[in-house]
């Protein structure tokens, strides 16, 4: 239901596709590593069955100053599981006395993802930076597994561009260059993906916090629109 | 007495006679194949590449249909550049929502009714409420044999130098109004169609297209399976024009004001 494809459903009065579904963020996500930082993505479509309950959505949420997740699948449980990986690095913090490890926060995410594997739907991408080991990106797919990556797609926009974002990694990009290798990857899958659409948002995540910007749905990059 | 509902023959109603729970072939007419044991044949399909809503509304002098031109492949956009509106003749025009091969299969048989026709040559061409008439024949009569076209269409044109609009859907619903809506524009844009027309029944080319613009827009919000590339068609007494690859300027100002969710 949340971002797979199924078969086309009927909508008659008393079960259309918006009342049965549950709020999915369909969704196309994305994270890469550079020196310095990482720069994160995501679209801002949320839908309910073939309805899009949120055109401006944002799907990049503040996990610490310095650390951010892009979540997918059913709206509901990122946004508890955000919320709980939230509270335990706010914990942690004040404990520690500087700012955690991004590592620390994606096993937090692992932890909840894959102990309640069977109750949820969510695909989530953990990204950011600490003084000890730079930008990092870590993958948590549906089943709980945690795995660091030099960039990371994800969600149901995403198997459009694994060719696409295969074929134009580079390793040693700097900041500008991931900023467009991220904008170019999510135009591609939100023009492909139902299930995405709308604006890119966009973070950048460096030493001096996140700089967050927003691409419009009509200033987005063009591509065979065939 | 009705021994079992696998049996063909039940001699208590009649020779060759229906049994109960299964179709009863008339005789003279073509047999859709059937399974030899049960004989209850069952061919409800489910749609693969579908096109969402078609729109079409009155005008004064006229009627107008618009659609986008997107055949998704469940929520893959998967074919961009596909007209689901089509001129049939001079006086009418076709759209269809649902399942592109079945309204491929139709438009084939419609393209040649429109070529015999003309091989005719009996001053005759085909008026758009005949068309509708014929459809709703052909979709009712598939939806009864459990097969039917998965589509719902709408058949737009000047009929006797008055302006027609008609709906069929897949199970052979059939009806005619100054404005219709198929998909999920008959829930987002219907209401802005019908606010439009009360204002001002009597409505100019300029703003029924106005109009439809303005409900082509918030469809590609708010539609997941919608494309920003559309067809408007324009029926009048002078003809039909079918503009291709209309794309519309989209606002997207509010994302700016939204961080966060709580």
């Amino acid at each position: 239901m949340a971002c797979m494809m199924s078969s086309m459903s009927t909508s008659d009065l008393l079960s259309s596709d918006w009342l049965t579904s549950e709020h999915s963020t369909g969704t196309s996500i994305m994270a890469v590593e550079f020196n310095g930082g990482v720069v994160i993505g995501a679209d801002s479509r949320t839908s309910t069955g073939a309805y899009v309950a949120n055109r401006v959505t944002d799907k990049l949420t503040k996990i610490t100053n310095h650390i951010y997740c892009c979540r997918s699948g059913s709206a509901a449980d990122t946004q508890a599981i955000a919320d709980i990986v939230n509270y335990h690095l706010e914990f942690h913090e004040v404990q520690l006395g500087e700012a955690p490890l991004v590592k620390t926060a994606a096993s937090v995410f692992q932890e909840l993802c894959y102990n309640y594997r069977d109750q949820l739907t969510a695909g989530i991408i953990c990204a950011g930076w600490d003084r000890r080991h730079g930008g990092q990106v870590y993958n948590i797919p549906l089943g709980g597994m945690c795995v660091r990556q030099p960039f990371a797609i994800g969600g149901s926009g995403s198997t459009y561009v694994f060719g696409f974002v295969d074929s134009n990694f580079k390793q040693g990009m700097n900041q500008d260059e991931c900023v467009q290798f991220v904008l170019k990857t999510l135009a591609l899958a939100m023009s492909r993906d139902g299930s995405s659409g709308g604006v890119v948002r966009l973070g950048i995540i460096t030493e001096d916090g996140i700089e967050r910007r927003t691409v419009l749905g009509n200033e987005l990059p063009r591509f065979y629109e065939g | 007495m009705y021994a079992n509902p696998n049996s063909i023959i039940n001699p208590s109603l009649w020779p060759n006679g229906p049994a109960p729970g299964c179709f009863f072939n008339f005789p003279g007419t073509s047999v859709t194949s059937t399974s030899s044991k049960s004989g209850i044949i069952t061919r409800t399909q489910s749609p693969v590449t579908t096109g969402t809503s078609i729109l079409g509304l009155v005008f004064d002098g006229g009627v107008m249909l618009a659609g986008d031109m997107l055949g998704s492949y469940g929520s893959m956009a998967k074919f961009r550049s596909i007209e689901r509106i089509i001129k049939v003749n001079n006086s009418t025009v076709l759209g269809a929502t649902g399942d592109i091969a079945d309204f491929q299969h139709l438009k084939a048989i419609i393209e040649q009714k429109v070529i015999d026709e003309d091989c005719a040559d009996d001053g005759f061409t085909l008026k758009p409420k005949a068309l509708h008439t014929w459809l709703t024949r052909v979709l009712y009569n598939r939806r009864s044999k459990f097969d039917p076209l998965w589509n719902t269409f709408l058949v737009a044109g000047i009929e006797d130098g008055e302006p027609y609009l008609g709906c069929v859907d897949k199970i052979g619903t059939a009806f005619s109004d100054s404005k219709i809506a198929t998909g999920y524009g008959a829930h987002i844009a219907l209401p802005l169609m019908r606010e439009g027309l009360e204002k001002k029944p009597q409505m100019t080319k300029e703003e029924a297209r106005a109009l439809l613009i303005n409900c082509l827009r918030v469809l590609f919000y708010r539609d997941c399976r919608a494309l920003n590339k559309h067809q408007i068609a324009t029926i009048t007494k002078e003809g039909v024009t079918i503009e291709n690859n209309i794309e519309l300027d989209t606002n997207w100002e509010v994302a700016n004001f939204v961080i966060g969710y709580e």
